[in-house]
């Protein structure tokens, strides 16, 4: 029998205002185990845990009940008062008289009544309270960053610089991602390659991280701290570690009219290619699909002119199998397509194109090499018009575009409006805006400045389509201000197209058992007190993955998740949540509706022997959960149609006892 | 395969030809159209009022008579298609209505049921443009041919689920199937006017031209489209290329727009 102590918590007038605090603990009193009752003002204080203290040695307490505020606020502050007195701290039970009871009535006798009844429910549960006891795991001392954007260099610099080894896997041949790609960077206008290539030079010559580029994860396995992770590294043609990327092998490529995707198709490249003069690491890679000596045995003029010997035809692909302690996830976002947006003619006309393609044409090292002219018939463009807001926060459409705000864009269209009024006076610059929207440190000082220092035409309103006649293109807009129609002759329409995830996120949740929202964005474990960690354990979330960021964002979530891992992976052994489930071997089954259920991957099936009456053996197979990687979430006690999983800290048996203290 | 078959009033006047050779057309392509026995005006726009129930009832009846004989309903006017379509979507998804218009018909109640097709759709998804190419006698080579969709064939798309609005390829797939080019303009699913021609005719000339002129400045030497209403604009307000109804020159194509029997 235990001998539970009841302590009342007034939360000043919270709690006390609607509810009869005296009346709540002398009526508990009675109830059965029960050996000490009392109420005091602010159960939370160094006084009111004194007390506590006080009473498990004076009353000689096996378990607790705090009738109070929910068990989010101070569970774990009532939980180190118990250990701090002796006690086992998952016998202490909360009755939450506060959220659930003197918030949500206003009659002080129907709230003392639920608080009552509240109070006998946590006091037949603590009843059949046990001491439980977290488990231990090791913890592999390396962390994995998938994705090789400023998100994951960032991350990856700040665990090396810590101490413990990454790996950066990144799909494309080299790291950089979007940033790399961008020509300035907004609100101080420097340039995007000048703050990010020496970043990029440094992960290379960071003796902790290791770079597998044009590489994804195949596999994942295991659990925070004992991940088993398989890493597919695609077959470049090319050995990584004798070429010096000296670039003689895509001087002398006869295949020259592939489309360069890191100018975003806007000029070409060779079949053997380096995607940037920066590019780390700094190794070519051939194409299989546009290499004549891949498709038909015909050519081999790269292995000739290479001095290192560095070019193998045969290569194939390699998977390479690595432990992980954490894996933080940094894979991006991309532009969305604009083929369902043809009101903008953007696949009718070349000189219609988005804002990444600007910024290549703006670009000193783009296909240009940074003079801005049309992609039709490289022509100045004299008249611009930019449209914000293509396919964001667009509910009514949201079959074509998305509902949310991708938030990047009012800041660089004000950025690409202001460059070009700079470098090109004679030319108008128009932007159509549903909302200009600039918080951030220096945003909207910025976005002014593009209106009032360089004269860019700001107007509200959208564009309703563009017809491409002749050389121009013709823009049919309302400039809502002014209730007006407006027909603008441009030469260059620029699109801020929607941003979303990768197209690689998907797989890679399901790998990762890791939840996305309904746009394929992961979701954090907490929206506004845990940002950087994802809902699964050990796995956490770097930069764009997560939702539309600008670059300072990313950079400093990025730096979040990296000291999240860094606590992670400073432990030796990793303390589990003792409330998981478990299996009744001899009640299973073995019927894997746990298994379907379970979204952390925590159940495996055993095959097991047991003894049967008649003395002989007989091997069943049963259900066996991984205490490290079970988050206690309850879905297989609930599946199992056996009854054979339960929840320990909320046994079926207790939640029973609870609702049968409710119906008494 | 049969279909039951609205024609609608300005088939019966105006726009014989589009009716004749969709009849035609079909023949040809082993599609049998059943045309509605008593058959009355579609209306000609679908109201929006959500209380409007009148206007909708002639549409309904022809659903109905279609689900009787248990054909899918086709018509091939732009107009038509879009009212019998959206009231079809109405009552699926308005309870409301449905019980309302329900209270007009004798006998058994209608529940959206039928499946309802554009004479284009059909061509696609029934016959399909490869069974059409095969049937082509007449390749319409190197006619360079703009399609016209207007306001009503596409939308409002949620209902209407053709194409997409904004970058439609149906009609274009139709042209390459009988041979000839395909002129993509931007200005093929803008409204031509039609509906303020009385208001504001001026408007309505701006709005055609701005059609015709971009058609042609893609290069087209001609027009196709479903719309009566369309066409009649576009040739009223001063195109100087010529406007046909799509089926004219499938029928060609097909080589049945010479009818022998007459």
């Amino acid at each position: 029998m235990q001998r539970i102590g009841v302590f009342v918590c007034w939360c000043g007038s919270n709690i006390a205002g609607t509810v009869d605090v005296q009346a709540v603990s002398e009526a508990l009193k009675n109830e059965p185990g029960v050996v000490y009752s009392t109420n005091y003002q602010y159960m939370c204080s160094q006084a009111g845990q004194d007390m506590i203290k006080n009473a498990v040695k004076e009353h000689n307490l096996t378990g607790i009940v705090v009738c109070s505020c929910s068990p989010r606020m101070h569970e774990a502050t009532f939980r180190k008062t118990a250990a701090a007195a002796g006690l086992n701290p998952y016998m202490v039970e909360i009755a939450n008289i506060r959220e659930q009871c003197s918030w949500v009535h206003k009659e002080m006798p129907i709230g003392t009544e639920k608080a009552i009844i509240l109070g006998k429910a946590a006091i037949a549960k603590v009843n059949l309270n046990t001491p439980l006891i977290p488990g231990e795991s090791p913890v592999t001392k390396r962390a994995l960053v998938i994705g090789g954007g400023i998100a994951g260099i960032q991350t990856a610099l700040d665990i090396a610089d810590a101490g413990f080894p990454v790996d950066i896997v990144e799909k494309q041949p080299t790291i950089g991602g979007k940033m790399a790609q961008l020509d300035k960077t907004f609100p101080t206008l420097d340039c995007a390659a000048c703050i990010l290539t020496p970043k990029m030079v440094d992960v290379a010559q960071n003796d902790k991280i290791r770079i597998f580029s044009y590489s994804e994860v195949a596999e994942v396995g295991g659990f925070v701290g004992n991940f088993d992770v398989k890493i597919k590294r695609r077959a470049r043609y090319v050995k990584e570690d004798v070429c010096t990327g000296c670039g003689a092998c895509v001087e002398k490529c006869p295949m020259k009219k592939v489309p360069n995707e890191f100018n975003l198709g806007m000029d070409n490249r060779t079949a053997i290619y380096i995607p940037f003069a920066q590019a780390v690491p700094k190794v070519a890679t051939i194409d299989p699909n546009h290499c004549n000596m891949l498709k038909n045995g015909k050519c081999g003029l790269c292995a000739k002119v290479c001095a290192a010997g560095a070019i193998d035809y045969k290569q194939q692909d390699e998977i390479i199998e690595e432990k992980y302690g954490a894996i933080v996830v940094a894979t991006g976002f991309n532009p969305i397509s604009m083929d369902k947006f043809d009101e903008y003619a953007y696949n009718q006309s070349k000189d219609v194109i988005t804002s990444l393609e600007f910024e290549r044409l703006t670009n000193a090292a783009g296909p240009t090499a940074g003079k801005l002219l049309r992609p039709s018939d490289h022509k100045h463009p004299h008249t611009i018009v930019f449209v914000q807001c293509v396919g964001s926060r667009c509910a009514a459409c949201a079959e074509k575009g998305k509902e949310y705000c991708s938030k990047i864009c009012c800041m660089y269209t004000a950025k690409h409006a202001m460059l070009t009024r700079d470098k090109y006076p004679d030319t108008e610059v128009y932007v159509f805006y549903i909302d200009v929207r600039t918080p951030g440190k220096n945003f909207d000082e910025f976005y002014r400045r593009a209106v009032e220092e360089y004269g860019v035409h700001y107007i509200k309103g959208m564009v309703g389509k563009v017809v491409p006649e002749g050389d121009k293109l013709k823009v049919q807009a309302s400039d809502l201000l002014d209730n007006k129609q407006l027909h603008i002759d441009a030469d260059l329409v620029v699109l801020a197209a929607a941003i979303e995830p990768d197209k690689s996120a998907r797989p890679l949740a399901t790998m990762l058992t890791a939840s996305m929202d309904t746009n394929d964005f992961f979701t954090e474990a907490h929206p506004k007190l845990r940002p950087v960690e994802s809902p699964t354990a050990g796995v956490f979330l770097s930069g764009t993955c997560q939702g539309p960021k600008d670059i300072p964002e990313t950079v400093s979530q990025a730096g979040a998740a990296a000291s999240k891992v860094i606590g992670l992976l400073a432990k030796d052994k990793l303390t589990g949540n003792p409330c998981v489930a478990n299996s009744d071997e001899l009640m299973c089954n073995g019927c894997s509706s746990c298994q379907r259920v379970c979204p952390y991957g925590a159940i495996s099936y055993i095959d097991k022997e047991f003894r049967m009456p008649d003395r002989t053996t007989k091997i069943r197979r049963v259900a066996s959960v991984n205490p490290a990687v079970c988050q206690g979430c309850g879905a297989c006690t609930v599946a199992c149609p056996s009854g054979a999983m339960d929840l320990k800290g909320f046994a079926n048996e207790q939640i029973m006892a609870e609702v049968d203290a409710i119906c008494k | 395969m049969k279909f039951s078959y609205f024609p609608g009033c300005t088939l019966k006047n105006k726009a014989k030809d589009l009716d004749i050779y969709a009849r035609r057309s079909a023949e040809v392509l082993g599609i049998t159209l059943e045309e509605i026995e008593n058959w009355q005006c579609c209306g000609g726009v679908f109201s929006t009022a959500k209380d409007e129930v009148a206007t909708k009832l002639s549409s309904v009846r022809a659903l109905k008579e279609a689900k009787s004989k248990d054909q899918p309903l086709v018509s091939v006017c732009s107009a038509c298609h879009n009212v019998i379509k959206q009231t079809n979507h109405a009552i699926q998804t308005d309870k409301e209505f449905a019980d309302k218009v329900n209270r007009y018909m004798a006998e058994e109640p209608y529940n959206g049921e039928t499946q309802v097709y554009h004479y284009l759709e059909m061509l696609r998804d029934v016959a399909g443009f490869d069974a059409v190419k095969a049937k082509v006698v007449n390749p319409l080579k190197g006619k360079k041919i703009a399609a016209y969709y207007g306001c009503l064939l596409l939308r409002p798309n949620s209902v209407m689920k053709m194409d997409d609005p904004e970058n439609p390829k149906i009609m274009e797939d139709l042209i390459k199937a009988m041979g000839a080019d395909a002129v993509v303009y931007a200005n093929r699913n803008e409204c031509c006017g039609g509906y303020v021609s009385f208001e504001s005719p001026e408007l309505a000339k701006k709005k055609s031209l701005a059609v015709v002129e971009n058609a042609k400045a893609a290069g087209a030497e001609m027009i196709i489209t479903a719309c009566p209403l369309c066409k009649y604009n576009l040739i009223k307000n001063g195109a100087d290329i010529p406007v046909v109804y799509f089926t004219e020159l499938l029928a060609e194509a097909l080589g049945v727009k010479e009818d022998t029997n007459e």
